[in-house]
């Protein structure tokens, strides 16, 4: 099995997520496709074990992220009442 | 895989796209399966699948987003962001296709979770006390900016 087709299945989902990032409006989604975006990692396992290690820390660090941008996202949501981000523009010029 | 990733960008109604999200996951952890890092792969599927996914559940529910369609998912102008994403998708497989060229992967690349171990703690303790340090923050940290106060 070529290497390529795994890297070109990861750069597609990369990319498949960018999309989600930049063309939604629902916090929520927001997060999910920067999740999309970080599972890639299973392009980092080449030949040696250390791109399996690093495959775990990019799980735990996508984890860790999950967390705080739920917690902002809530605290967005209580002061507004509403996760839409396209409504979060009171620093836009 | 790619379908799933596709329909989660583009579905309206926000728990369909929680449930494509798994069904990613779970692909990648096949991914990993497959390629024979079995450590790895389960931990995807109890760490993603088992945790995050039922955090991002959480999170629907506690911003009272609509269940079923809803109107404000997608921004109305989205020709900027295809462009952006077609555009990445371009740059990563040329990028890809020219590096590593016709690079066959090894034929049985099975790793025991042993072998995973003694990588992270003998030779990638650092980085391993450092993402600890990194959960410990993300842990306080959500708890603080979170609070009802």
């Amino acid at each position: 099995m070529l290497l390529n087709q795994f890297l070109i299945l990861s750069a597609v989902l990369f990319a498949i997520g960018v999309y989600g990032v930049l063309a939604r409006r629902n916090g929520v989604l927001v997060l999910m496709s920067i999740e999309l975006i970080l599972n890639v990692a299973f392009g980092s396992y080449v030949s040696s074990i250390s791109g399996e290690v690093f495959a775990l820390f990019i799980i735990t660090v996508a984890a860790a992220e999950v967390g705080v941008g739920l917690a902002i996202l809530l605290l967005l949501y209580r002061n507004r009442q509403s996760v839409d981000l396209s409504e979060a523009d009171l620093m836009k010029g | 895989m790619v379908f799933a990733a596709l329909r989660l960008v583009t579905t309206r109604n926000v728990v369909h796209a929680a449930l494509f999200l798994v069904v990613v996951l779970g692909g990648v952890a096949g991914l990993f399966l497959l390629m024979g890092a079995e450590f790895v792969g389960i931990t995807q599927i109890l760490v993603y699948i088992g945790a995050v996914v039922v955090l991002f559940l959480f999170g629907i529910m506690l911003t009272r987003t609509r269940i079923g369609d809803e109107e404000g998912t997608d921004h109305p102008k989205r020709l900027p962001a295809v462009l952006a994403a077609a555009l990445v998708a371009t740059i990563t497989i040329y990028a890809v296709v020219t590096g590593f060229g016709d690079v066959e992967l090894p034929a049985d690349t099975r790793t025991t979770t042993a072998e995973v171990a003694d990588s992270i703690f003998s030779t990638y303790i650092i980085p391993f006390e450092a993402v600890s340090v990194l959960l410990l923050a993300a842990l306080i940290g959500a708890i603080a900016i979170a609070r009802r106060d």
